[in-house]
C-alpha cells in the first residue's frame, strides 16, 4: 500500500523541479500589488534576458503588509521586499536582515511608485460623499481594514487624521474626528483586499476607503456602472517602498539581479507599468502622459504631517496607542 | 458496536409524540441539511461552471493551479503514509500492551484535535522559524523547513496524526490479543503474525482512518497557511489557492479548485459509508 504512494510522491517531486531559470528571485509583497507585479515581473524578465542573455524567474508572495514582514523575519527567503509602508521594512531591518539606511539606497525614499487614499462609492453616489467630513454624516457606513494588521488601513487612518488636523486646526479635534469616523465602521477586515471584497462582493457599507489603485482595479473588474471613485480634495501621499533583503540576496548570490530588478522600476518601462496599473508614476514625463488617469488631489506626506513612520507608528498604532484608545470607546 | 446499534433502534411503542410533531422534527432536520450542506455544494459547482466547461478546465490547467494540486497530492501522500505507520504503531502499543503512561499517550494522540490549527502552525514557526528554537542552527546549515515543503508536511502531519490511531485503537482493543498469541504459539514470527493475523483483522478500520486522514490532509487551511509563506506556484496548497484566487476576483478559477476539494469530500463520504458497512459486517461474527 505504501510503495505506490511513495512512487507517486517521487514522481511529483521530479516533475516539480523540471523547470529552472538561471536566477530565481522571491518578491514578498503586500496584497493589492498582485496584478502590478504580474505585469512587471514579465517585463523585467524579458528586459534582463535581452541585456544579459540569462533567464530570471520572479516568484511572488502576497499578504497583509505586516504579516509579510513577519514572515520574512521568520525566515521566508525573500530577495526583495515591496511592502505597503516603510515601517514594515524597518521591522525587518531591525532584525539585521536589511541595512539600516535602506531607504536611502534608491531615489525618492525607495518608493518608485506612489498612490493615495480615495473613496469608492456605489453608483450615483447615493450618500453624496465628496470629502472626508461626509464620512461621519449620519447613516454613512465606512469600510476600512484594521490598522493593526493592514498597511493600507494605516494610510487610510493617517489620511483622515491629516485632513482633520489641517481642517479643524488641532490634534485634539483630529482625534475626535477619527474616533467618530471609526464609529461608522461596521467591520474591520485584516487586509485591504478583504475590505474591498466586503464592500464590492458582499455589498456592505456606503463607502470604501481604499488605495487609489485598488479602487481603480475594483472598478475595472466589476464595471463603472456599479462603482464610482471619489477623490477627496486633500489626501495623503502613500509611498510603498521597495528594497533588497541583503542577508538573503547575498547568501543566494542574487544581489546583482535583484538590484537590476529594483532599478527597472525607475526606467521608462517600469514607470509606465506602474501608471497602467493605476499607481502614480514618479517620472514627470510619464506622469504627464497619464495625467488624465489620476484626479488632482492635494497630497501631504507622512514626514510633513506625522514626522515619519516610526513616530506615527508609535503614537497611533502601537499597543495602547491612539487607535487602541479610540477604538475601545 | 452492532449490539449498541440495536439498542438504539427506535421502537414505536416508546414514542408518545403525535405524528405531526415527528413530521416537523424530520422536516426541520432535512431543511437544515439542505440549507447548510446541499446549498453550499450546489453554489460551489454552479459558480465553477458559471462560464462554461471550457473556462472550468482552463482554470484548472493554469500553472499555479497545477502546482497547487501537485503540492496538495504530495503533502497528502507524505502525511498519510507517515501517519499510517505511526498510527498503526501507536494503536498497536496502546491496544495490545499495558505500560505506564498509557493514558497520557492516548491524550497526547488526541492533542491535535483540541488545538486550533493556527496554533498548530505557529508551533512550527516557533520551532523552525529564523527567530525560533532551531532557527539559527537550520540557517547555519542552510536547511529550509519553514515556508517550504517540509514545513507544510510537518504541520499537516501534526493536524492529521490522530485519525489513523483513533480509528484503530477501539478496534484493536476489542479484538484482544488471543489470535496473535495463538499465531505465535504455533511458531509464527512477530512480523508474520503482524502481516497474517493483525493486519487482515484491522484492514477496514485502517482504510477508514487513512480516508479521514487524507481528507483532512488535503483540506487543511489554517495550519498550512501559517507555515506556507504563500509563494505562488511553490508553496500554495489547493485550499490556500482557493482563497487567493477569490481575493483576485478570479471567481471561476477559485470555485473550480474548490469544486475539486468538494468532489474529494463527496468521494470520501461515499467511501466512508461503504467502509462503515464493511466494519459493521465484519464485527457481527466476532461479537462474543
Amino acid at each position: 500500500m505504501i510503495r505506490p504512494v511513495l512512487a507517486a510522491a517521487a514522481g511529483l517531486l521530479l516533475a516539480g523541479s523540471a523547470y529552472a531559470a538561471d536566477f530565481s528571485l522571491l518578491n514578498v509583497s503586500y496584497d493589492p500589488t498582485r496584478e502590478l507585479y504580474a505585469e512587471f515581473n514579465k517585463a523585467f524578465a524579458a528586459a534582463w534576458q535581452k541585456e544579459t542573455g540569462k533567464s530570471v524567474e520572479v516568484k511572488q508572495s502576497h499578504g497583509g503588509s505586516g504579516s509579510q514582514a513577519r514572515a520574512v523575519i521568520d525566515g521566508l527567503q525573500a530577495d526583495i521586499v515591496t511592502l505597503a509602508l516603510a515601517y514594515d521594512i524597518d521591522a525587518v531591518a531591525a532584525k539585521g536582515l536589511i541595512a539600516p539606511d535602506w531607504q536611502k539606497r534608491l531615489p525618492l525614499n525607495a518608493s518608485p511608485y506612489t498612490s493615495t487614499i480615495v473613496f469608492l462609492v456605489r453608483k450615483g453616489n447615493p450618500k453624496g460623499i465628496r470629502d472626508w467630513d461626509d464620512l461621519v454624516k449620519k447613516g454613512v457606513e465606512v469600510i476600512t481594514p484594521n490598522p493593526k494588521t493592514s498597511g493600507g488601513a494605516r494610510w487610510n487612518y493617517l489620511a483622515a487624521w491629516g485632513y482633520a488636523e489641517k481642517k479643524l486646526g488641532s490634534a485634539d479635534k483630529a482625534r475626535q474626528f477619527v474616533a467618530e469616523l471609526f464609529k461608522h465602521v461596521p467591520v474591520l477586515d485584516t487586509g485591504a483586499r478583504g475590505s474591498t471584497v466586503t464592500f464590492v462582493e458582499r455589498g456592505v457599507g456606503d463607502v470604501l476607503l481604499a488605495w487609489e489603485n485598488e479602487a481603480f482595479l475594483a472598478q475595472r473588474e466589476f464595471g463603472k456602472d456599479k462603482f464610482e471613485i471619489v477623490a477627496p480634495p486633500l489626501s495623503i501621499l502613500a509611498e510603498p517602498p521597495v528594497t533588497i533583503v541583503d542577508k538573503v540576496a547575498d547568501k543566494k548570490g542574487t544581489r546583482a539581479v535583484a538590484e537590476a530588478y529594483l532599478k527597472y522600476w525607475y526606467s521608462r518601462e517600469g514607470q509606465e507599468i506602474a501608471a497602467r496599473n493605476s499607481y502614480r508614476p514618479r517620472d514627470s514625463e510619464i506622469a504627464k502622459e497619464y495625467e488624465k488617469s489620476f484626479a488632482k488631489v492635494e497630497l501631504f506626506t507622512i514626514d510633513e504631517a506625522f514626522g515619519g513612520w516610526t513616530r506615527a507608528q508609535k503614537e497611533h498604532f502601537a499597543e495602547g496607542g491612539i487607535f487602541d484608545q479610540i477604538y475601545k470607546n | 458496536m452492532s449490539e449498541q446499534a440495536l439498542s438504539h433502534q427506535p421502537r414505536d411503542d416508546v414514542h408518545t409524540e403525535p405524528g405531526a410533531i415527528r413530521f416537523v422534527i424530520v422536516a426541520l432536520a432535512v431543511l437544515f441539511l439542505l440549507v447548510f450542506v446541499v446549498l453550499p455544494l450546489v453554489v460551489v459547482f454552479a459558480s465553477a461552471f458559471s462560464r462554461g466547461i471550457s473556462a472550468y478546465f482552463t482554470a484548472l490547467g493554469q500553472p499555479e493551479a497545477l502546482a497547487a494540486i501537485k503540492l496538495t497530492l504530495l503533502i497528502a501522500a507524505i502525511s498519510v503514509s507517515l501517519n499510517l505507520v505511526f498510527g498503526v504503531i501507536a494503536a498497536w502499543a496502546i491496544a495490545k500492551f499495558d505500560f505506564a503512561g498509557k493514558t497520557f499517550l492516548i491524550s497526547l494522540i488526541d492533542l491535535p484535535f483540541s488545538v486550533s490549527p493556527v496554533i498548530s502552525g505557529l508551533v512550527f514557526v516557533l520551532l523552525f522559524g529564523a527567530q525560533g528554537f532551531f532557527g539559527p542552527w537550520l540557517q547555519a546549515h542552510d536547511v529550509r523547513i519553514l515556508f517550504a515543503v517540509p514545513g507544510i508536511a510537518l504541520a499537516t502531519i501534526f493536524v492529521t496524526f490522530p485519525f489513523v490511531a483513533r480509528a484503530l485503537i477501539p478496534l484493536m482493543q476489542e479484538q484482544g490479543t488471543q489470535e496473535e498469541e495463538a499465531a505465535i504459539s504455533l511458531g509464527a514470527s512477530g512480523l508474520q503474525t503482524f502481516f497474517r493475523v493483525t493486519l487482515p483483522n484491522i484492514k477496514w478500520g485502517l482504510l477508514y482512518g487513512v480516508l479521514l486522514c487524507n481528507a483532512r490532509a488535503m483540506g487543511e487551511f489554517g495550519a498550512v497557511s501559517v507555515v506556507s509563506g504563500h509563494i505562488r506556484g511553490e508553496t500554495n496548497t489547493m485550499p490556500l489557492l482557493v482563497e487567493i484566487l477569490y481575493n483576485e476576483y478570479q471567481f471561476v478559477a477559485s470555485f473550480a479548485i474548490a469544486s475539486l476539494l468538494a468532489m474529494l469530500a463527496l468521494i470520501t463520504l461515499l467511501a466512508k459509508t461503504i467502509l462503515e458497512r464493511r466494519l459493521d459486517e465484519r464485527q457481527v461474527p466476532s461479537d462474543h
